[in-house]
């Protein structure tokens, strides 16, 4: 004797459309931010921490390289020689020696990265108008050093031949590079704008990922599966606090970057701004791919840490991508970084306009919709377990 | 009393007595080339309080998300409130409640904000809302913590918050997961009073547990073992299976003083198949033929005829069905 079954299906009072739960999940996340202001602080401080360190660290422009000298010469022709050295900018003379092995031995220890020795004939050479041979050592080790040493050594003595050339007032042939855009060739205004990509990424993906594993490991997770809420609606109620906090975060690196960096934004503001926001959506929604793989916050972190170094290489933000071999240029293709530091170095240093970026937002919107549908699906697949 | 649907939009059904609001039969789930569910059938009447045990790993997690929609059905059927699981897993979620060892509660969060959060998750209006939280609040005891971190609460008073977070949407069936693992006897006993009081009042319960006390409060009790459904029925039916009475065997109680020195004697002697020691006693399933045997070789002993406690019919169930597959 088996009892009657139920007959009567229940009839909803409310469908659940794909983004349902959106809201009460951003209003729980944005709680949750704001109960631990210390957590808040740091994940606002460390990145403008990281920008003073690097930003002031991260100097290519080649000067003041220590220089040992050896004058065998004496003379007062010697000495205008090492002066001419001594004003290029590049050349420090720090130290001066009085022999061959101890001109090899600074070298070797480091103290000077680069040995010029005037031999004792030089100012005879130089009045008897035969060639005067000068020995210019460059540590190889650092070779933007050495390249860059070399050809100044190079220039100096082209510039004091001249001089001694009688009758002659102005050379034949006179190059005058102008540099368009970043004039006073600051590494600053080049390497800060590709750093903020850099911090951005890491401090998103890493909230993000370790906001939901957070949850999977202490079984709100589970609890929010038996719910009515969508996926979707979990994933951008996640993702609109993070994002909001990412965006102040923007907001505050570029005003550091500005007014203490003094680095100069020559386009638009509110576009820098408005083309940031495909950015932060892709990194957002790579933060969610972490958040479905990774079972444990540990592992969260493990696989937010594995994404900045092909960042930092492989998006042009180093090494320029038209000089790397052709499969790490495809590989730099897939790094959202790489689109991102365009239109930033773009806009801040070329003042380039929507016409000439917009294709770098496009294809961050595109990777950012895919990440998020992708983890989406990732989602439902596990059961969310 | 008021059933707990008053104060939602929805009309409470009609409730006649046995009415089958989940049903599962030849629930089957493979994962891959493990079968986690073998072919189990059961159903559970209206306001029924259904007891589940296993061993962990048995399969009573998985069967509890396959009723939810959450995990696909490999083979068979199973309807809640007579709504196909394949098809309707959305409309489930909406009429069942489901409280989990883990609390799923935010630490972090007062329990206002946990009621207020599970209250919106489960779509309801905040009218429907607030009325619905006081009432709960009444239920379980909790207005005095109603503004505190859930963090500061002890375990008994974080249950009846879980509780009141997976009951916010007055669902008609409610699933608890070890909802008592861990939690000191008389916070243990108060949360079962409310499920009896919840279960008077219409809804149904399906409670997996490890605790034989907890399994015998329950009218029903479902036993699985190795992914199958072993034994059915209330506490007396599965005292008479003959699986658990095997014949020409009878259940004793065994008596003397220093019980526990004669243990592993008796467990060695011919006929006895199971001894473990209860208290003061030894509980054994002695072959009938052997009892006069084991009293001349032990004469200390008082030995009396008992009905098999659940733990007895469990381990007799369990040691069968192993005897079987060697």
């Amino acid at each position: 004797m088996t009892p009657p079954t139920h007959k009567e299906v229940p009839t909803s009072d409310f469908h659940a459309g794909p983004f349902f739960g959106l809201r009460p999940v951003a209003r729980k996340e944005f709680t949750h931010i704001l109960r631990d202001p210390s957590t808040l602080f740091f994940a606002l401080l460390i990145p403008i921490i990281q920008l003073f360190l690097f930003g002031y660290a991260v100097d290519t422009n080649v000067r003041q390289i220590p220089t040992v000298i050896y004058d065998e010469s004496h003379t007062q022709q010697s000495r205008s020689l090492i002066q001419a050295f001594a004003a290029s900018d590049i050349f420090h003379v720090t130290t001066y020696v009085q022999s061959v092995p101890a001109m090899y031995a600074t070298m070797r220890s480091g103290k000077a990265q680069v040995a010029i020795r005037i031999p004792y004939d030089y100012a005879r050479s130089l009045q008897g108008g035969t060639t005067a041979s000068v020995l210019v050592l460059v540590d190889g080790s650092d070779s933007s050093i050495a390249g860059i040493a070399v050809d100044a050594s190079t220039g100096v003595a082209l510039e004091q031949s001249l001089a001694r050339i009688p009758g002659l007032t102005s050379p034949a042939i006179d190059v005058r590079p102008s540099v368009l855009y970043n004039p006073s060739t600051r590494s600053a205004n080049f390497f800060i704008p590709g750093l903020i990509a850099i911090l951005l990424q890491t401090m998103i993906i890493l909230l993000i990922a370790l906001s939901l594993v957070r949850e999977r490991e202490r079984g709100t997770l589970e609890q929010l599966t038996m719910t009515p809420i969508a996926p979707l609606g979990l994933m951008l109620g996640k993702m609109i606090p993070y994002g909001a906090l990412a965006f102040g975060e923007l907001c505050l690196i570029l005003a550091v970057m500005r007014v203490i960096f003094q680095v100069p934004i020559n386009g638009s503001v509110f576009m820098l701004l408005l083309m940031s926001l495909p950015f932060l959506l892709t990194v957002l929604g790579l933060g969610l791919i972490i958040s479905t793989r990774a079972r444990t916050q540990a592992e969260a972190f493990q696989l937010s840490m594995g994404t900045i170094l092909p960042s930092v290489f492989l998006s042009g933000y180093i090494f320029q991508i038209s000089t790397m071999p052709a499969f790490f240029r495809g590989v730099s293709a897939f790094i959202p970084a790489t689109y991102y530091i365009k239109i930033l170095r773009g806009i801040v240093l070329r003042g380039s306009e929507f016409p000439d970026l917009w294709v770098n937002a496009l294809v961050l919107t595109l990777m950012g919709t895919g990440a998020i549908l992708l983890a989406a699906r990732a989602f439902v697949k596990q059961g969310a377990g | 009393m008021t059933p707990p649907d008053a104060s939602t939009t929805r009309e409470a059904p009609p409730a006649p007595r046995a009415v089958v609001v989940v049903n599962a039969e030849h629930l089957t789930i493979r994962f891959g080339a493990f079968t986690a569910v073998d072919d189990v059938s059961f159903h559970l009447d209206r306001g029924e309080l259904f007891g589940f045990l296993g061993p962990n790993g048995s399969g009573k997690t998985t069967i509890i998300r396959a009723l939810c929609g959450l995990i696909p059905l490999s083979s068979g059927d199973a309807t809640i409130l007579g709504m196909d699981v394949r098809q309707h897993a959305a409309d489930i979620k909406r009429h069942v409640g489901y409280m989990s060892q883990k609390f799923g509660l935010y630490e972090d969060l007062t329990v206002q904000e946990n009621l207020n959060f599970y209250a919106a998750a489960y779509g309801l209006s905040t009218t429907t809302a607030h009325a619905r939280i006081k009432e709960l609040l009444d239920l379980t005891s909790l207005e005095p913590y109603f503004t505190r971190r859930v963090a500061q609460l002890s375990g008994g008073w974080k249950q009846r918050l879980a509780l009141a977070c997976a009951i916010i949407h007055s669902p008609e069936v409610v699933f608890l997961d070890e909802p008592t693992a861990g939690i000191d006897p008389v916070a243990r006993r108060s949360l079962w009073d409310l499920f009896f009081q919840l279960s008077g009042q219409g809804v149904t319960f399906f409670v997996t547990t490890h605790y034989m006390d907890e399994a015998e409060r329950c009218g029903r009790l479902g036993y699985i073992y190795m992914s199958k459904l072993i034994a059915l029925g209330t506490v007396a039916d599965l005292q008479q299976l003959p699986d658990a009475n095997p014949p020409g065997t009878s259940r004793l109680e065994l008596e003397a003083p220093s019980i526990s020195a004669l243990l592993t004697q008796l467990r060695q002697f011919q006929g006895v198949r199971e001894a473990t020691i209860f208290g003061r006693a030894i509980h054994a399933l002695v072959q009938t033929d052997a009892i006069s045997a084991l009293q001349a070789a032990f004469p200390q002993l008082s030995v009396r005829t008992i009905e098999p406690s659940l733990e007895d019919i469990f381990v007799t169930l369990t040691l069968h069905i192993m005897s079987e597959q060697k």
